[in-house]
């Protein structure tokens, strides 16, 4: 078996388990956010209508909250969010609850690893698509909807159909100038936004064990991109090191059997790599940054679960030192955590020499709620995951999905820009 | 379950244009309704009828796991989505929360089918009758669970 069936096989109490078969697992964890906790709220009433009693759930010890899709609070119904979503997680003793204005809060998929929230081995489930993110920690890492996360809540198990694992070979280190988000880009726009449907795509080779364990959260963070059910990433001491910094040293590692199966191998040579832009309006429509060197841009965003963590926000203030910003620029980082360290180093300073603004974490302009929306025809390149119709804000904008190199670079410039192309 | 179609030629639709972003803080599935598809189509919350089924493409669904989705569709009226496939979160929040059922349908019956045309759907005989254009269509049976599922009304009514 892969690790990905090991994990399902012995979370589900089977001695093994095959693609297809559905098994009901049990949860190590689950996360819900500002915007999947009232729903998931929703769905207790509407339970409770039926005549069920739920006045506990399964493990509070096993639940964690972050506040992060409408923080700072966009209007009243998202400030009246936040306080149902602090009454839920004191009706039913949920202690980790990452509160916005209160040290360490940030986007739920950064604080998964940045506090150590899911361990190797487990089966994490979470009311938000880019639970997958975390399956680069070698846990199985899924997103669910709020009926789902409602039914962990109560029962602490759910199904999966155990997918099929396509297999991601890097062979070699990427050079300087390409990052993670170049790899997945490439991905992505190689298998199109379905084609890992229901699959779980797995990466290493020695490119990924050269990586830095928040690159290869970049890359199983866009898995979901690609239609994947989760992504997933083998420990190694690299990760053992990054929980040891954490405190952590205790868990249950699993790995892969040597006559492992997977779907379909896929090669890719580390030094082939380019900077990879996505186009409007989609993950998989992409091409090399130099073919879009006349694009001239509104905004520069650097931000969100994907784009910000400590080594985006090194790469960005990289190209930004001693430079001035062409357009309209935002650095948010992506926890209080990742913030404090920003700050420490200096990056901070960098990124308001140039003129950009540095603002909290938030989900809020990735997905077009709040915080920095775009206008009618504004263009903007951008260090998230999603360019869909109207995805950053109007309906008629556009995004172009890029790494945090890219992006600076087109901030420096106003147009799209290889960052190579930089002097 | 009988309605009439309406369809979008196209493949990913995903879930922020069938209930964009600014939404999701709302938790009213009345309210949701009326933004349903507000990204693609604006004026679908005034044509869609109860009942109704939504004809598309490819990897219907994509995108975020916002139950938003499923909900507004449900709570506009419609029925079914019959679509080639289905992106996995919005396929099994339709199901698992019992808010419309996500149908396979295949290249020929996507073809065929056109916009206000009138269908009846019958899932015990896995197929689609045309009712306008006289026609039958085999649709995919639904896998075991997800059958069994689908019967007990949603997750939280079935029994493992």
């Amino acid at each position: 078996m892969n690790i990905t069936e090991k994990i399902l096989a012995r979370a589900s109490g089977k001695t093994s388990v095959s693609p297809d078969d559905v098994v009901f697992v049990n949860v190590d964890k689950v996360m819900v956010h500002d915007v999947s906790g009232p729903g998931v709220m929703a769905v207790f009433e509407k339970l409770r209508k039926t005549g069920m009693k739920i006045d506990k759930i399964w493990d509070p010890e096993r639940v964690w909250v972050a506040e992060d899709h409408f923080v700072p609070a966009a209007d009243k119904i998202s400030a009246q969010n936040i306080v149902l979503l602090t009454n839920f997680t004191k009706q039913f003793g949920i202690k980790k609850h990452f509160k916005y204005g209160m040290g360490q809060y940030g986007i739920c998929h950064t604080l998964s690893h940045e506090e150590a929230m899911v361990l190797p081995g487990e089966v994490y489930v979470g009311g938000d698509s880019h639970t997958n993110t975390t399956g680069a920690l070698g846990a199985f890492a899924a997103g669910l909807g709020h009926t789902d996360v409602a039914y962990v809540l109560l029962n602490g198990k759910i199904w999966f159909k155990v997918p099929e694992t396509l297999f991601f070979k890097l062979n070699g280190k990427l050079p300087d100038h390409v990052m993670a988000k170049d790899l997945i880009l490439k991905i992505i726009g190689d298998i199109g936004t379905d084609g890992a449907a229901y699959k779980t795509m797995q990466f290493g080779g020695i490119g990924i064990s050269e990586m830095s364990v928040e690159s290869r959260l970049t890359l199983t963070n866009m898995t979901t991109e690609a239609g994947a059910k989760s992504g997933i990433v083998e420990p190694d001491q690299k990760l053992r090191d990054y929980f040891a910094e954490r405190g952590v040293t205790k868990y249950d590692e699993v790995h892969g059997d040597a006559d492992a199966q997977y779907e379909k191998i896929y090669e890719y040579e580390g030094s082939e790599m380019e900077p990879i832009v996505a186009k409007p309006f989609s993950p998989d429509n992409t091409v090399v940054a130099r073919d879009l060197s006349s694009v001239e841009l509104d905004k520069a965003y650097i931000g969100s679960c994907t784009g910000a963590k400590l080594e985006d926000l090194r790469a960005a203030a990289k190209i930004l030192k001693g430079k001035t910003v062409k357009i309209r620029t935002e650095v948010l980082p992506a926890a209080m955590s990742i913030f404090r360290k920003a700050m420490e180093e200096g990056l901070l300073k960098i990124f308001m020499d140039a003129g950009a603004v540095v603002g909290p974490p938030t989900c809020g302009a990735c997905c077009g709620a709040h915080m920095g929306v775009l206008a009618k025809d504004e263009i903007c390149i951008s260090t998230t995951n999603r360019n869909f119709p109207g995805r950053m804000g109007h309906v008629e904008s556009q995004t172009y999905l890029a790494s945090p190199l890219v992006a600076a670079a087109s901030a420096v410039t106003g147009k799209i820009t290889d960052p190579r192309d930089i002097k | 379950m009988k309605g009439s179609v309406i369809k979008y030629e196209r493949d990913n639709i995903d879930t922020d244009v069938i209930l964009p972003g600014p939404y999701l803080k709302i938790h009213d599935y009345a309210e949701l309704a009326t933004h349903a598809m507000e990204g693609l189509d604006k004026d679908f919350h005034k044509r869609v009828k109860p009942g109704d089924f939504i004809v598309a493409g490819k990897n219907f669904g994509c995108g975020s796991s916002r139950e938003h989705a499923p909900i507004a569709l449900s709570y506009s009226g419609i029925k079914a989505v019959l679509a080639l496939s289905f992106a996995r979160i919005f396929y099994r929040n339709a199901v698992d929360g019992a808010f419309l059922l996500p149908i396979e349908i295949d290249e020929n019956a996507y073809r065929d089918i056109s916009d206000s045309d009138s269908l009846e759907v019958d899932i015990s005989k896995n197929e689609i009758q045309n009712l306008t254009k006289n026609k039958v269509y085999k649709i995919k049976p639904f896998p075991e669970l997800i059958g069994k599922i689908i019967e007990a009304g949603g997750l939280f009514n079935y029994k493992p």
